[in-house]
């Protein structure tokens, strides 16, 4: 166990460091334009120009600009934007973290309570029309644009219906802090949670229902199968437990995934300013320095997570370990 | 159309005797082999779900193709030029695009709404007077070329890298996977993101490879490079397991050089993993062309599409919802049946089901 933990940390610590590197070299080396005038934004003076190639120290060498960045966002964590004049990056970002964490969290809790009861129901009656029904529906939800099913809710909830009794109770777009309005948090949340959770819901019940449908066919099933307990009993207490693997594991990958910036689209149309949101308006400003951070940040989270997942995965079964 | 009569499925399975190879040699079979490539058509063939899917995907294909016959013969209209003062007759009397608004303040103006004459204005008018349904045709094909095309080479890459990672082992592996790794933890968002801000202003020069800001294929490249991972890792596993098969080490016991076993012996082998990709990495690279366009780093006006639309769309919203509605239902109807047609693919290719794709 503990080499597999060595070995996994290392590869992680690896892997971020390439992120980093990769990261690096995407905005201080792509041929073709100088890095300055990317970091100072739209039409900067020549002080500014001059101010960021002292900041980021572009006139040294390559290794030293990237230990210079990394430094900078790690370290002393006072990397500055020049859009907006002198504001500090890094806590900016720490800053919005609940927003994104809340939403993804809430979507998650539906999504694999959602996703284990469609996968249950479906490979229950396997080759029934509710099978297929619950299929198809997963398929549609897994083709929909999630930024465009957001703008359908928002339609619905606050245009179109906004004054019928279904939705009135739909607060307008924007985030409310937990700890300030716990009952305005979640409000606001709702159709956000929603529409998140459709497109998972969908791939989450399909996955399942595979698994499910593959344990059917093992030897441990006809057993249990022989020793004449119940199909339902079989189901859950014996098909489900192994199957759980594979929803813990893509469950992993996908929360880290969208904490990360996967959360992004769903954030800009529902205007919650999530870590995905201020990526987003720092794209629009050409705001550099914020677009590093997040990336490295959220980058960082979904490896970890990546890690932790596979630590788990090691924990729980042991045939992983073993290897 | 007359269908052949229904066969039991697994005829030609591997399950079936042995025996059947050596009478076939002798001319009079007992029961004829098709080989593994009909037999999956003709799977795929009485695959009546997929058959439909097909038959969809080529519709909207053909649909796109037509885009400018339309634009030009039906509602002669040009969809990438601003038409804020133009009129168009309606029930032979003249009216204007843009419509003075009644909501709200009654400032500004209104768009047309959906005429559902495809002479003109079929679907409305979008913020700048210019016609929804011609535009969502040529948006289509602007969609439908940079899925494709970067499903092309997200395969090409995947399968170079695939091959080399696992064939040669060593140093090679350790490098690639490492790279796979680094790509696969990066968020595809933010990837394209940080690429595209840094490329979108100035372009690229490389040499001789010159792209222009505005052009297409930044967003091919961006999508085709993302999911490069998602693919190169089974690829790279199953030629893992084949470089220690019995027949590869026959080849290379005979001396056979290593890129003629890796053509002949290898790249055969993984075509069914490769092929069954196809429609499911279109339908990923649909939905994140979109979602790039609508983020404004995809396809750059005037050019338009479904993403582009959409985002267009956002604006007009609570006023005129058909100009955002109409391209998500465009693209969900088309990632949909590639959806189903990859499932189809999977089945009469790979029926164990082993490759899944991960919706982004």
């Amino acid at each position: 166990m503990l080499g597999t933990v060595v070995h996994r940390v290392s590869q992680m610590l690896f892997v971020m460091f390439g992120i980093s590197v990769l990261v690096f070299l995407i905005f201080f080396a792509t041929p073709g334009s100088d890095p300055a005038a990317r970091i100072a934004g739209r039409n900067a003076s020549q002080e500014t120009l001059a101010a960021v190639r002292a900041d980021f120290g572009l006139d040294r060498p390559l290794p030293v600009q990237y230990v210079l960045m990394m430094k900078r966002l790690f370290v002393t964590r006072d990397l500055t934007s020049f859009v907006n004049r002198g504001w500090k990056v890094v806590p900016a970002v720490i800053d919005v973290a609940p927003v994104t964490l809340s939403l993804v969290t809430g979507a998650a809790v539906l999504w694999v309570i959602g996703g284990v009861v469609i996968g249950l129901l479906a490979a229950a009656t396997k080759g029934s029309w509710l099978d297929r029904g619950l299929m198809i529906l997963g398929l549609i939800g897994v083709s929909m644009p999630v930024y465009w099913l957001g703008e359908v809710m928002n339609l619905l909830t606050q245009s179109r219906f906004h004054d019928s009794w279904v939705f009135s109770w739909v607060p307008p777009l924007g985030y409310k802090p937990l700890s300030e309005d716990p009952g305005g948090w979640f409000l606001t949340l709702v159709i956000p949670w929603i529409t998140l959770a459709v497109l998972y819901m969908g791939l989450y019940g399909r996955v399942l229902r595979a698994s499910l449908v593959e344990a059917g066919q093992e030897d441990y099933i006809r057993t249990a199968r022989s020793k004449g307990l119940s199909e339902t009993r079989i189901l859950i207490y014996h098909a489900f437990r192994t199957s759980l693997i594979t929803v813990v594991t893509l469950f992993g990958l996908d929360f880290g995934a969208l904490v990360g910036g996967a959360a992004l689209l769903t954030e800009v149309v529902f205007g919650l300013q999530g870590i995905g949101k201020l990526t987003y308006d720092a794209l629009l400003n050409l705001d550099l320095p914020v677009i590093m951070a997040t990336v490295i940040y959220a980058s960082f989270f979904v490896v970890l997570a990546n890690a932790v997942v596979d630590l788990l995965y090691a924990f729980l079964d042991p045939r992983v370990r073993a290897r | 159309m007359m269908r052949p009569p229904r066969r039991p499925r697994d005829m030609t399975d591997s399950t079936a005797p042995m025996g059947g190879l050596a009478s076939g040699e002798q001319g009079r079979p007992a029961r004829r082999s098709r080989g593994p490539w009909a037999t999956a058509f003709l799977k795929l063939w009485h695959d009546r779900a997929a058959m439909a899917a097909l038959g969809v995907v080529l519709l909207v294909v053909l649909a796109c193709m037509l885009a400018p016959v339309y634009a030009g013969r039906v509602a002669h209209t040009d969809p990438f030029r601003s038409n804020l003062d133009g009129q168009f007759e309606r029930n032979g009397e003249m009216v204007p695009v843009m419509e003075t608004s009644t909501e709200g303040l009654g400032l500004g103006f209104t768009p047309i709404g959906p005429t559902w004459d495809f002479q003109a204005f079929f679907l409305g008018a979008d913020n700048q007077g210019r016609d929804v349904m011609a535009r969502l045709l040529y948006g289509g094909r602007n969609s439908l070329w940079i899925a494709g095309v970067a499903t092309v080479i997200c395969l090409l890459f995947a399968t170079l890298i695939g091959l080399a990672g696992g064939y040669f082992g060593g140093p090679t592996d350790w490098v690639l996977t490492r790279l796979l790794d680094v790509l696969w933890a990066f968020p595809v968002y933010l990837l394209a993101i940080s690429l595209s801000i840094v490329l979108i202003a100035k372009g690229i020069d490389i040499g001789p490879i010159s792209i222009t800001a505005d052009s297409l294929w930044l967003p091919i490249l961006i999508i085709g490079i993302v999911y490069v991972p998602y693919v190169a890792r089974p690829i790279r596993g199953q030629v893992l397991s084949l470089r220690q098969s019995e027949f590869v080490l026959a080849a290379i016991g005979l001396g056979v050089p290593g890129w003629r076993i890796l053509i002949r012996d290898i790249l055969p082998n993984v075509t069914t993993t490769l092929i069954v990709f196809v429609p499911l990495l279109m339908a990923l690279n649909m939905l994140t062309e979109s979602a790039l366009s609508f983020l404004s780093i995809g396809v750059q006006p005037p050019d338009a599409s479904w993403g582009t639309i959409i985002q267009d769309g956002q604006a007009l919203l609570y006023t005129r919802p058909i100009v955002a509605l109409a391209p998500g239902v465009a693209i969900v109807i088309t990632v949909l049946a590639l959806n189903i047609l990859g499932d189809g693919v999977r089945d009469a290719l790979d029926p164990r089901a082993k490759l899944r794709l991960r919706s982004a």
